[in-house]
């Protein structure tokens, strides 16, 4: 009968703990994005800082961006054509591309792969010199990491992600006029003048703008959050790193359910 | 301590764990301005976590540190980080900047806080690089460099702004007899010339001997000595004695606190056997 009090007790302790844990990082998660934020406008005062993270989360992420553009854009269409074609709407292809690419293939694969390309670096880099105590160096030179390299960082991917997910739809829609033009041989002029005059500003290019700003937004955040609370041990950085991709990715996913609704109906 | 020098550092009844475990327990001591202070203790004692509680890193459970005046752990950040502009820190491991070269190293500190032209603050920073017999790896990376090597070049780091005070964390750990002569100097000329208070964290009796005006022991928690070098040498028992002699039996345990020996043997004894 004690040993059932007992183990009842040890549930309801443990529940409780993970509870009070839970709790706790949410509280230390949301200072920390307080504090991220009021250090948001120091970022503009140093542009060098800016720049270089710009280069290493957004232009060190173009090669594979590049080229999954190119694939997912050929993939694309073909699968279009073959759907279309029994409709004899093949010249639609070009609009069905493009606006799948714009709407949700850009920002959703973009970020998907932008959380495994630079989110799981940044966390790695932040979780390393966590470890080697270089942000610590940097407090005792009175240089406030938050400002030095948190910021620049933060503000780097929400700036890169939406340039890389413009490329990537591009190369996507490059792509799609590869498969479809070139190869299947779709009028070239229809190809481009319906996906002109289907595609909307302000209801597509924007709105899949906005998305991938939201993504980025998400990405940083997970990233610089886990590579901040890494253990500094090497398994802790990996843990950190797995997480980051985990939760960025999952995060990216469900955010695109909520503003798809928003945005598209 | 019956000196009439001022001090700069005040630290007192400060409590701090990590854990359960008490690392310090109500420790009370001061550092004198302008001297060379050594803390000394057994390895895992918490000195460079003293280190980092006077500078504000971490904060204590209880007790306060006062570095020339001013509370430490009740500053503003804006404020702590003024204060941190007048203390140099060389890490026990370093902690260069890994994707900056020796020299941006050492001359980072004088690129974020001061507006110095080109040339003046490339000679600022051979300067430094030379004191520490450095000058040649100006163009390595850090992980081109041996542990010793990055602790010299931290050294230069922490010395580049001329800081006010500062604290070394093991700086002859690592580095062969000759260099070790050099470091001493060199922190001895430092403190005199530019009259620093030298903060020094070391195992090394001898150095520390050479050239420390004050000594601190501690061990488990508490502080178990604090006096003038010759305070020091006079003491012929206990703690302090065996410290400075290097003896491994005495009341400084050389062995991490945990259970008996015997009863962790044969706790595991029995599940195995089981
Ligand atoms: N990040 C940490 N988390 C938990 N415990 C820690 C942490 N850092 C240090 N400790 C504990 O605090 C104690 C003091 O550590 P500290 O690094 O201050 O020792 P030390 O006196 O500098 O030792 P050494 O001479 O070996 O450098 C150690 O026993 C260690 O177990
Ligand atoms: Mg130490």
């Amino acid at each position: 009968m004690s040993l059932l009090v007992n183990k009842v007790q040890n549930l309801l302790q443990s529940l409780g703990k993970g509870f009070l844990s839970n709790v706790e990082a949410f509280g230390r998660g949301s200072l920390f994005m307080w504090s991220l934020l009021l250090a948001i406008p120091s970022v503009f005062f140093r542009f060098d800082l800016l720049l270089k993270q710009i280069y290493v989360a957004g232009v060190l992420s173009l090669p594979i961006i590049l080229m999954a553009g190119l694939f997912i854009g050929m993939v694309l269409s073909l699968q279009g054509y073959t759907i279309l074609v029994k409709f004899s709407a093949e010249e639609a292809v070009g609009t069905m591309t493009a606006l799948s690419l714009l709407r949700e293939i850009g920002p959703v694969v973009g970020g998907l792969l932008f959380a495994g390309r630079a989110g799981s670096a940044l966390t790695a880099e932040i979780g390393l010199m966590r470890s080697t105590e270089q942000i610590s160096a940097l407090e005792m030179m009175a240089v406030d990491p938050l400002k030095f390299v948190y910021a620049p960082r933060f503000l780097a991917m929400i700036i890169a992600l939406p340039l890389l997910v413009l490329i990537f739809n591009a190369l996507g829609v490059f792509g799609g006029y590869l498969v479809s033009v070139s190869w299947l041989g779709v009028d070239s002029g229809a190809f481009w003048s319906q996906m002109s005059s289907e595609v909307d500003w302000r209801e597509d290019v924007v709105n899949g703008m906005i998305k991938s700003v939201a993504f980025g937004f998400l990405i940083a955040i997970v990233a610089l959050f886990q590579g901040v609370n890494a253990i500094p041990t090497s398994e802790g950085v990996s843990n950190a790193t797995t997480r980051t991709v985990v939760h960025a990715s999952l995060g990216i996913l469900g955010l695109d359910f909520v503003l798809t609704s928003v945005m598209f109906t | 301590m019956t000196e009439s020098t001022e001090t700069l550092i005040e630290i007192k009844n400060l409590t701090f764990s990590r854990g359960s475990r008490k690392i310090f327990d109500d420790i009370t001591l001061s550092i004198p301005k302008g001297k060379i202070t050594a803390i000394m203790g057994p390895s895992g004692s918490g000195k460079t976590t003293l280190l980092k509680l006077i500078a504000g890193q971490l904060k204590p459970d209880s007790g306060k540190v006062t570095v020339e005046g001013l509370n430490v752990h009740q500053l503003s950040r804006k404020k702590i980080y003024q204060l941190r502009r007048k203390m140099g820190m060389l890490f026990q491991s370093g902690a260069l900047l890994t994707d900056l070269n020796v020299f941006d190293n050492v001359a980072f500190p004088l690129r974020e806080h001061t507006k110095l032209p080109e040339e003046m603050l490339e000679a600022l920073v051979l300067m430094k690089l030379q004191a520490v017999g450095l000058r040649g790896a100006k163009h390595l990376m850090p992980s081109e460099l041996s542990g010793g090597m990055s602790r010299r070049v931290a050294l230069a780091r922490g010395i580049a702004l001329d800081p006010e005070m500062i604290f070394y964390d093991e700086p002859f750990v690592g580095q062969d007899p000759i260099t070790k002569g050099v470091l001493v100097k060199l922190i001895k000329t430092l403190n005199d010339s530019l009259d620093l208070t030298s903060v020094m964290v070391s195992h090394d009796v001898d150095e520390v001997m050479m050239i420390a005006d004050y000594i601190c022991v501690v061990s488990e928690g508490k502080l178990i000595a604090q006096g003038t070098k010759e305070e020091m040498l006079k003491e012929s028992t206990g703690y302090v004695n065996q410290f400075i002699k290097g003896l491994p039996d005495g009341p400084v345990p050389f062995h991490f606190p945990t259970v008996s020996y015997v009863e962790d043997l044969t706790s595991s004894n029995k599940s195995s056997l089981l």
